[in-house]
């Protein structure tokens, strides 16, 4: 394998980790205190679920976005303080 | 785990799991990763009008992720993304309205799955083809003098003599792609290529980058890479459009959606970054498999009413 694609995985698996933790404590967070409420708004009142599924899932794209290249970066900076 | 709005029972580790490899390949090759989410989910157990409308709708969050890395490697045509939207939406709108006609009919898994099947079978078959050909044409013939002193890569294509001739298409009014190093295009060939896609999107769920992106590359000329990049820009907004269409007709599970997505976001920050290493021939070599595995997944399920 190309030594360029296996210095990215090695950079990538400190990130996955810290990620899952956050993801494992997101997951349970908004099935517990969203489901109920979001299953009411689909069932009374459509457009206005439609408004706000599209919110919840653009907003969640650009908090992950920056969220993955903020830890990428730290996780490489910190590889290269080593080296 | 039970998800209320769809009345379906999956486990949240299932759909973050699907989530990370449709990530993966979505910032690797520029699509939704659709042709293998849906047939994923229907195995899973979730309905199929549930599967198009919550595979767009988790496509929109997984695609600004893959965006925003391929924007930093310059990989988006922006102009070409906006003229693309004219065919795109009404494209979309009409595919959402043939599903909730669809609805209506006691066979809506069958048309929707074997119209799937098809495609997919069509697209792995045609890109094995030009991916092949391209790769003996590259054998044959060395580097061109100026590509050696330049050191910098082209992208090959055994059929770029289909571009040519959508090119020379006179049909007013005409664009220029400067990022994508295209002079003069008819708009009409761009909006027809993103009407169908726009319909496929709409109708089979997904951002229908599985057909959007080989279109982009073969009718249109767009070098791989940019069409990668672009097709994921035009995805966020097809989807966005679709998601709401969908989810006002009662086809979204936005929970499933947002579990879906954390596992997406984490993959196609690793696809987008694997971009840089391969050729333009190589990705469209790699992404051959993938169509075939959605359409067996979907065979099995139609075939047995197994559903995992």
């Amino acid at each position: 394998m190309d030594r360029n694609i296996k210095n990215e995985f090695k950079s990538f698996l400190p990130e996955l980790l810290i990620y899952g933790v956050l993801v494992t404590a997101y997951c349970f967070l908004v099935l517990r205190y969203l489901g109920a409420w979001l299953a009411g708004l689909f069932h009374h009142q459509r457009e206005l679920y439609a408004a706000v599924a599209l919110l919840l899932i653009l907003g969640q794209g650009f908090v992950l976005e920056q969220l993955t290249s903020v830890l990428l970066r730290l996780v490489r900076w910190g590889r290269k303080e080593v080296e | 785990m039970n998800f209320l709005i769809s009345g379906t029972h999956v486990a949240p580790l299932w759909l973050v799991g699907v989530g990370f490899i449709v990530g993966v390949l979505g910032g690797f090759f520029g699509v939704g990763g659709s042709f293998l989410a849906a047939p994923a989910l229907f195995f899973l157990g979730i309905p199929m009008n549930f599967v198009v409308g919550t595979d767009l709708a988790h496509i929109v969050g997984k695609s600004i992720v893959a965006v925003g890395n391929h924007r930093r490697l310059g990989h988006v045509d922006y102009k070409l993304g906006a003229f693309m939207l004219l065919g795109t939406l009404p494209g979309v709108e009409a595919g959402a309205r043939f599903i909730e006609h669809l609805k209506h009919t006691a066979r809506i898994d069958q048309v929707v799955g074997g119209s799937f099947i098809v495609l997919l079978l069509s697209i792995s078959a045609f890109m094995a083809w030009e991916a092949w050909a391209t790769l003996r044409m590259k054998g044959k013939k060395p580097a061109a003098e100026g590509e050696k002193q330049s050191g910098r890569r082209r992208d090959h294509s055994a059929f770029s003599h289909i571009a040519v001739v959508v090119r020379r298409l006179r049909l007013p009014p005409y664009v220029d792609l400067p990022t994508s190093g295209i002079r003069q295009v008819s708009v009409w060939a761009i909006i027809a290529v993103s009407l169908i896609g726009g319909f496929f999107s709409g109708f089979l769920g997904g951002g229908a980058g599985y057909i959007r992106m080989p279109s982009m590359i073969y009718l249109l000329g767009i070098p791989t890479h940019i069409a990668v990049g672009t097709d994921l820009f035009e995805i966020i907004l097809s989807a966005g459009y679709g998601t709401f269409s969908h989810a006002v007709k009662g086809n979204v599970d936005i929970l499933i959606a947002l579990v879906m997505h954390t596992g997406a976001a984490f993959g196609a920050q690793i696809g987008s970054v694997l971009t840089q290493y391969f050729s333009g021939a190589r990705i469209r070599l790699a992404f051959i498999p993938l169509p075939l595995i959605g359409a067996g997944l979907l065979v099995y399920s139609l075939v047995t009413g197994h559903k995992f």
